[in-house]
């Protein structure tokens, strides 16, 4: 339970990106979860390299960034529909990430990471990681929240919302789109390294299952907690998260075996599109745009 | 001023849809001046006005703001010149933000946007005595968001939001067309107190005859992709809609029968 709430908290970092992506540029990047692959494999290659961890896991963010500004340059100068533009940084991603990492599987469990600190002291999976990862986690929320209540953030907000309306009012929305798609993924790859860091190792494929579950929280957290505002929205991201691990640890805790934790992400991200449908989950008007971009990528 | 040199816009080039939107239209503004734009349906109003706010590429001719040449300024680097206001009550303004958000949008016009807040309180006092002048009430709701608001309010909003930084260009593309006739009102009353008020330049494009002769100080009619009357101020004041529509008829026959005579 405690190690469901850790991963929980950190998987909220990439949902805070997933959701910038999705809800503010309202840009229709689905494997953006993705990129957490490409900030673990550069994470644990300096680390392993001899990198000190926190460089390392800088290094893993910035990556992160680097592919999100290709996607956006794709999507914006080479006007590529954004669906595919992430698809294809992602393929392309997918052979990047086994050249940096050599091979498809590295442990990181002998290696001095971010995560050693607390495992020394025998904190791990107690209250106390809880708290540490959850003050991460809100430190990184409310970086964003006052971000996009800056003029530049607000232009960014706009971008997604009415982009003929900002051009015209002089933002050149190229540039606010790229810039937004760089924080996003970085923050995704940075959640990447530090997933790599706990669970002590990084997988090429690691990135496959995630490319729901950064969708399923922000959809999920936000149907629960609502989204009246930035401040709320980006709570509730985490508290998709969170509740998404839950879900997951109370699944296996039923018998379930993690070969099917694919399928119960996918039920679960079906679940809260669905919701909706019914009534009660109304509120949330973008969902329809998500589901649409959902049945593009399952076409 | 603003100075057109003998622009052509033509769409879809060597298709069976090629189409002259604008054919060797020459204009010159000077400060102050408010035109107002009429004419029929593809006479090439909306299409002078997307050369002007850089949306659209210009295929051959000239455009100078303040006697430099902004042809090649792609459209949101014109913004820092050009305010607009669009047809579509919702296309001025970015619904799921709230009111002042959209001015602090909106204050920013053409400036760097940096990493300071977008709304301060010596910004909200502004916006505050802003939206007084609208006396639609919204100074009190600045938390709300512009989606709750009513065509007609965020008709009055975009023009707030367009001209209270004082562009050196107004465009207004028949921004008053999807309201109804009360709204209407209201928003050309607000537009010509705000016009009066900065002494904007502007350039209006209306399908309301009436209205284009009630505002302004100069009337210009496009026909088929050109200027086909300038009327001056003097002029302008004693017409009315009945001259307008005679005047209207008489270059049209006479351009047909230019037509039938070289056909």
């Amino acid at each position: 339970m405690n190690a469901a709430l850790e991963l929980g908290l950190l998987y909220g970092i990439m949902a805070l990106g997933v959701y910038l992506t999705f809800r503010i540029l309202n840009f229709p990047d689905l494997p953006v979860a993705g990129r957490s692959t490409t900030g673990a494999a550069v994470a644990a290659s300096l680390i392993i390299n001899g990198v000190p961890a926190p460089l390392a896991t800088l290094a893993g963010a910035a990556s992160g960034a680097v592919a999100g500004l290709v996607t956006g340059v794709l999507y914006t100068k080479g006007r590529i529909d954004g669906l595919l533009a992430g698809i294809l940084t992602m393929i392309a991603l997918w052979s990047i990430n086994l050249r940096i990492m050599g091979k498809s599987n590295l442990p990181l469990l002998r290696e001095d990471t971010l995560m050693t600190p607390l495992r020394d002291a025998g904190l791990l999976g107690g209250a106390w990681s809880i708290l540490i990862f959850a003050g991460a986690a809100l430190v990184i929320k409310f970086a964003i929240d006052w971000f996009l209540s800056t003029d530049l953030g607000l232009s960014i907000q706009a971008t997604g919302n009415n982009e003929q309306m900002i051009r015209s009012l002089g933002v050149n929305t190229h540039r606010t789109t790229i810039l937004t798609l760089a924080i996003s993924n970085g923050l995704v790859a940075l959640c990447g390294a530090l997933i790599a860091q706990y669970q002590g190792f990084a997988d090429v494929s690691m990135g496959i299952g995630l490319i729901l579950v950064g969708l399923a929280s922000v959809i999920v957290g936000q149907a629960v907690f609502g989204r009246r505002n930035i401040f709320l929205a980006s709570l509730a991201v985490i508290g998709g998260a969170v509740i998404y691990r839950l879900v997951i640890f109370f699944a296996l805790g039923a018998g379930l075996n993690p070969n099917d934790m694919k399928l119960i992400s996918a039920l679960l991200v079906v679940a809260a599109l669905l919701l909706p449908r019914w009534g009660f989950l109304k509120r949330i008007p973008s969902l329809r745009q998500m589901r649409s971009a959902a049945a593009v990528t399952a076409n | 001023m603003l100075l057109i040199e003998n622009i052509t816009k033509t769409f879809f080039p060597g298709t069976v849809n090629e189409r002259v939107a604008l054919n060797d239209v020459s204009l010159q503004l000077n400060t102050g001046d408010f035109v107002t734009v009429i004419g029929s349906n593809g006479a090439g109003k909306s299409t002078l006005l997307n050369m002007i706010s850089g949306k659209l590429p210009i295929d051959s001719g000239d455009l100078a703001i303040d006697g430099s040449s902004v042809k090649r300024m792609p459209d949101y680097a014109r913004a820092a010149y050009v305010g607009r206001v669009f047809q579509d009550p919702m296309a001025g303004t970015a619904p799921d933000l709230s009111i002042e958000q959209n001015l602090a949008l909106a204050l920013r016009r053409g400036q760097r946007r940096g990493l300071s807040w977008g709304v301060t309180h010596t910004r909200r006092a502004f916006f505050r005595d802003e939206l007084l002048s609208l006396e639609l009430g919204l100074e009190n709701r600045l938390k709300a968001r512009v989606g709750l608001l009513s065509g007609g309010q965020r008709q009055a909003l975009s023009l707030l939001m367009a001209s209270f930084t004082q562009p050196r260009i107004l465009l207004l593309d028949e921004h008053t067309a999807a309201l109804d006739p009360q709204r209407a009102e209201l928003v050309t009353t607000l537009t010509e107190s705000i016009v009066e008020k900065h002494h904007l330049t502007t350039l209006m494009v209306t399908h309301n005859m009436g209205q284009a002769l009630r505002l302004g100080n100069r009337l210009i009619m496009m026909h088929e992709g050109r200027i086909i009357l300038d009327v001056d101020a003097e002029r302008k004041a004693t017409m009315s809609v009945p001259d307008l529509l005679a005047e209207f008829a008489k270059i049209k026959g006479a351009s047909l029968d230019d037509r039938a005579l070289l056909g």
